[in-house]
């Protein structure tokens, strides 16, 4: 199914960059075994794979973070060595890094001219700064306030900072890492515009995601890693989403998780007017009022760091509640006055699956049997008066492996040294297999695999029509729409809009994630999607 | 993606044997520099060491008598590093325990026989150790003040509070020396030499005594504790991770102080082997470092119960081998003694992991032939 790259004559005069195999190891671990990659000039070249699928080590390879072990790096036809960071800016070569390289508090002047300063004086190359930034915001539209302190921009300026960074830097080839898991569907809609125009001025852009949407939309070209290698390349027009999920994956994936519809029951966890104050006294959650009814997967919407976080910390009672009541699913009732913990929560028949796996829902260090039990370490079933019955806690991993499909099925592994994809599935039987009453899941698919997210996806569904409550917080839209049956979307700590899952549209959610106002009835919300 | 970014794991046996032997070597190749530089012959000076340290069985019991000190500080450092606390606090800790152990005994051994006396003496050391322990916990878990330096402060108040109970209460009338009365014969642990004594196999005095089977005991203590009950896997998750512990439901604050009092009560029974086994009254600094050559013994020993009973008996070794050295050879006076001592410190505490990035690349180029991807895999 893969066809070696292979390039007429002309073709060859215009690629941006070629490598040609490339091999990585690290120990045992092949990361890239003869990969080769050719970006044409003047286009957007997308680089899909699943997580371990050489993706990363390949760009740091291009990046100067690694070197290949074997393999040669082309630059407009030229041979070029790189070893560091600092030759491949030389070079021409820009990365946006998922995670922004960014001080916050220098202002965008600053933060664009730090490590390129010309010389000793710093207004001399403040000025020469300006001039140039002016000069690039001319050219590409890329538009920001230079004397603005970086903290106090949105995410997607942050990052058109990054993108002016490279620039500014002389980058010809452009790479971005995952650039829109941090925005809102319009941000992205604006740093693809942002994209298309590097692209008209000759600059070559790698886009690395996993959102093949993103790939079908943008893309000239892609690029499919799998274990390691180059399975295969493809003009972007003469592809499909499917086509690539499978080539990822190495079998057939279904993109659409099927369900039925169903009538939600009675409540069995309420939030009622909670509000909430972090340690420097910023309101972070306002006045929420939620119902997780048996039956019903409810869907929480919004950009990441809007309430999100906290709202999933009370409902699984990590952090106190400071004004409000919860009810609990069998009847009890906490406020301010209660003092309850994750433990008290989770014995009252809640489950929680974190956001963030490895801040909080597993221990790296912890050999995958301990991280199983994480929570339930009190439960008798594993202790004796003193003693921890380590064969019972080695037998009940091995049971939650078998059941959700852990690879490799070793309960005295490391869990740093499971896949992300399995590491989830493994938090997620920890949580799931008690069958809670009500279910908590932050991001239950980041960093997981396609084939992966069809199973986590299918045994929602599940449990949901076993007449269970699950809360869904996720910055996946698609995920958000494709599962849930009510979806709430949250801006500033607010529930700003509520809307029924079969009527959910991007465009309409990410309004409401911007919080735009929108509609409620059906006849308005033609008629603003009309205006649209 | 991140599996590819981590090195190779090293077998276990590397980390734990190779590394740190290899790290002995070089403290003792740089002490033997030192030796050259003053002009004596530096492998004559490890003949000395050696033989002072295990040669003859005077020399063996000294070593196991400092060993058994550090075990008890090694593993009270250890613990406290399994929820990545850092227990500078073990001298001070060690120094309170024995002044537990001396007042139960002052109070209590003109009435009670030495099986009576011995498992009060345990608790007591263990509770005034947790107890000297327990304030830096409190601190730390509820007001974040760093433990480092709290418990580093509680040894200089320790120090002040024996000085001025020792000169000003405890001391025994008529004495010229800030030392309580000496014990009655019930309160002496058993030297190690009575006890062969009585199966019949002659041995030189030495200070070595019972404790030291304390010591072992303790070490199963922890080893228990940390890999086979609840509280240990609690003390090692918020090692760590502490926002896995909210998670959890463990409540760090709590398990902070529990891991700070199990580590003071360890250090405590340093005065069990002081107090109880060798000087029989409280005298001044009778710690004498131990509690900060713990610090050495549980890095070095990776704190783990085997590594560290390992790491006691190297430093044993070099206390009583060193004191020989300055003995027999002049020139090599007591300050270099330190100074070689310091050295093995410096390479296998601050410098563990020196030659780890060169060991690495050794072995991932020994056993690159032959190697699999089966692990890339997903």
């Amino acid at each position: 199914m893969s066809a070696p790259t292979q390039h007429t004559q002309d073709q060859a005069t215009a690629l941006a960059i070629e490598l040609t195999n490339i091999n990585k190891a690290f120990g045992p671990v092949q990361a890239n075994r003869d990969v080769n990659l050719a970006v044409r000039k003047g286009t957007i070249h997308g680089i899909v794979g699943e997580n371990g699928a050489g993706k990363s080590t390949l760009m740091s390879i291009l990046y100067g973070f690694y070197e290949a072990d074997s393999g040669k790096i082309q630059l407009g036809g030229k041979p070029l060595k790189i070893q560091n960071s600092r030759q491949a800016i030389e070079s021409g070569i820009g990365m946006v890094h998922q995670h922004f390289m960014l001080v916050d508090r220098f202002t965008v002047l600053e933060n664009i001219m730090l490590g390129a300063e010309s010389g000793a004086r710093l207004n001399e190359s403040r000025d020469r700064a300006r001039q140039e930034l002016q000069r690039l915001a001319d050219e590409f539209g890329l538009n920001v306030d230079p004397d603005i302190v970086t903290s106090e921009l949105s995410v997607g300026l942050q990052q058109r900072v990054e993108i002016l960074k490279a620039l500014y830097r002389g980058a010809e080839i452009l790479i971005l890492d995952e650039p829109t898991g941090v925005l809102t569907p319009q941000e992205a809609d604006q740093l693809f515009k942002i994209l298309a125009t590097l692209r008209n001025r000759g600059v070559s852009v790698i886009l690395i995601t996993h959102k093949l949407q993103e790939i079908m939309a943008i893309t000239d070209y892609v690029s499919v890693m799998r274990q390691g290698t180059m399975v295969a390349e493809r003009r972007t027009s003469d592809t499909s989403k499917e086509e690539l999920a499978e080539l990822m994956v190495g079998r057939k994936v279904l993109l659409k998780t099927e369900k039925d519809e169903r009538q939600a029951g009675d409540a069995l966890m309420q939030a009622r007017n909670i509000n909430y104050f972090d340690d420097k006294g910023v309101q972070r959650l306002k006045d929420i009022n939620l119902d997780l009814r048996s039956g019903e997967i409810v869907g929480i919407a919004g950009v990441s760091g809007n309430g999100q976080t906290e709202l999933m910390e009370i409902l699984s009672g990590m952090v106190p509640l400071q004004e409000g009541a919860l009810t609990l699913p069998d009847g009890t009732k906490v406020d301010s006055s209660t003092v309850p913990d994750a433990k008290d929560f989770r014995n009252k028949s809640i489950g929680h699956v974190p956001e963030d796996r490895l801040k909080s829902g597993m221990v790296k260090a912890f050999k995958a049997q301990e991280a199983a039990i994480m929570g339930f370490h009190d439960d008798k079933a594993y202790n004796g008066t003193i003693l921890m019955d380590n064969k019972k806690v080695e037998a009940h991993c091995l049971e939650l492996m078998e059941a959700y499909d852990v690879r490799p099925a070793d309960p005295s592994l490391k869990s740093a040294n499971f896949s992300g994809g399995n590491q989830q599935k493994l938090v997620l039987a920890r949580e799931m297999e008690r069958r809670p009453s009500v279910l908590l899941v932050g991001q239950p698919t980041r960093g997981v695999d396609i084939g992966a997210i069809e199973f986590i996806h299918k045994n929602l569904i599940r449990m949901r029509d076993e007449g269970h409550a699950i809360l869904l917080v996720s910055v996946e839209l698609e995920e958000i729409m494709s599962l849930s049956d009510r979806i709430l979307v949250m801006f500033d700590g607010q529930i700003v809009g509520e809307i029924e899952g079969r009527n959910a549209t991007t465009q309409k959610l990410g309004l409401m994630m911007g919080n735009a106002k929108v509609s409620e009835t059906p006849e308005e919300q033609a008629k603003d999607l009309q205006e649209a | 993606m991140s599996s590819a970014q981590s090195k190779p794991a090293l077998p276990v046996w590397i980390d734990v044997a190779v590394i740190p032997a290899i790290n002995i070597v070089l403290a003792l190749l740089a002490s033997a520099l030192v030796i050259l530089a003053i002009g004596e012959d530096p492998v004559q000076a490890v003949e000395i060491m050696i033989q002072g340290a295990f040669g003859y069985d005077e020399a063996l019991g000294y070593t196991l008598y400092y060993t058994t000190n550090f075990i008890f500080t090694g593993l009270a450092v250890a613990v406290a590093f399994h929820a990545s606390l850092f227990n500078i606090g073990g001298e001070g800790q060690a120094y309170i325990g024995g002044l537990g152990v001396g007042l139960l005994v002052l109070a209590l051994d003109q009435w009670l026989n030495f099986w009576a006396l011995i498992p009060l003496a345990i608790v007591a050391a263990a509770l005034f150790g947790a107890g000297w322990a327990y304030i830096p916990a409190r601190l730390q878990a509820y007001r974040g003040s760093h433990i480092v330096i709290t418990t580093i402060m509680f040894n200089f108040i320790a120090f002040v509070l024996m000085n001025f109970l020792l000169v000003e209460l405890l001391i025994a009338p008529g004495s010229m020396s800030p030392e309580t009365r000496s014990f009655e014969e019930a309160a002496r642990v058993p030297y190690m030499h009575y006890v062969l004594g009585w199966f019949g196999i002659e041995a030189a005095y030495s200070p070595l005594n019972l404790s030291i089977v304390l010591a072992l005991f303790a070490c199963i203590f922890v080893w228990v504790l940390i890999w086979h009950t609840r509280w240990g896997y609690a003390i090692r998750m918020l090692g760590f991770n502490e926002s896995a512990t909210i998670y959890s439901g463990i409540d760090p604050k709590k398990t902070i102080i529990m891991t700070m009092a199990i580590s003071g009560g360890l250090a405590g029974f340093v005065g069990i082997n002081e107090v109880m086994g060798v000087h029989n009254r409280i005298l001044l600094e009778f710690t004498a470092g131990a509690g900060f050559t713990g610090i050495a013994v549980a890095l070095m020993g990776r704190a783990h119960p085997v590594g560290i009973v390992m790491a006691s008996l190297l430093f044993g070794a070099l206390y009583q081998g060193g004191a020989e050295l300055a003995f027999e050879v002049p020139t090599v006076t007591r300050d270099l003694v330190v100074a070689i001592q310091g050295l093995v410190i410096l390479f296998s505490g601050a410098l563990t992991y020196m030659t780890k990035p060169w060991i690495e690349r050794l072995f991932a180029a020994l056993t690159r032939p032959g190697n699999t991807t089966a692990q890339a895999a997903e």
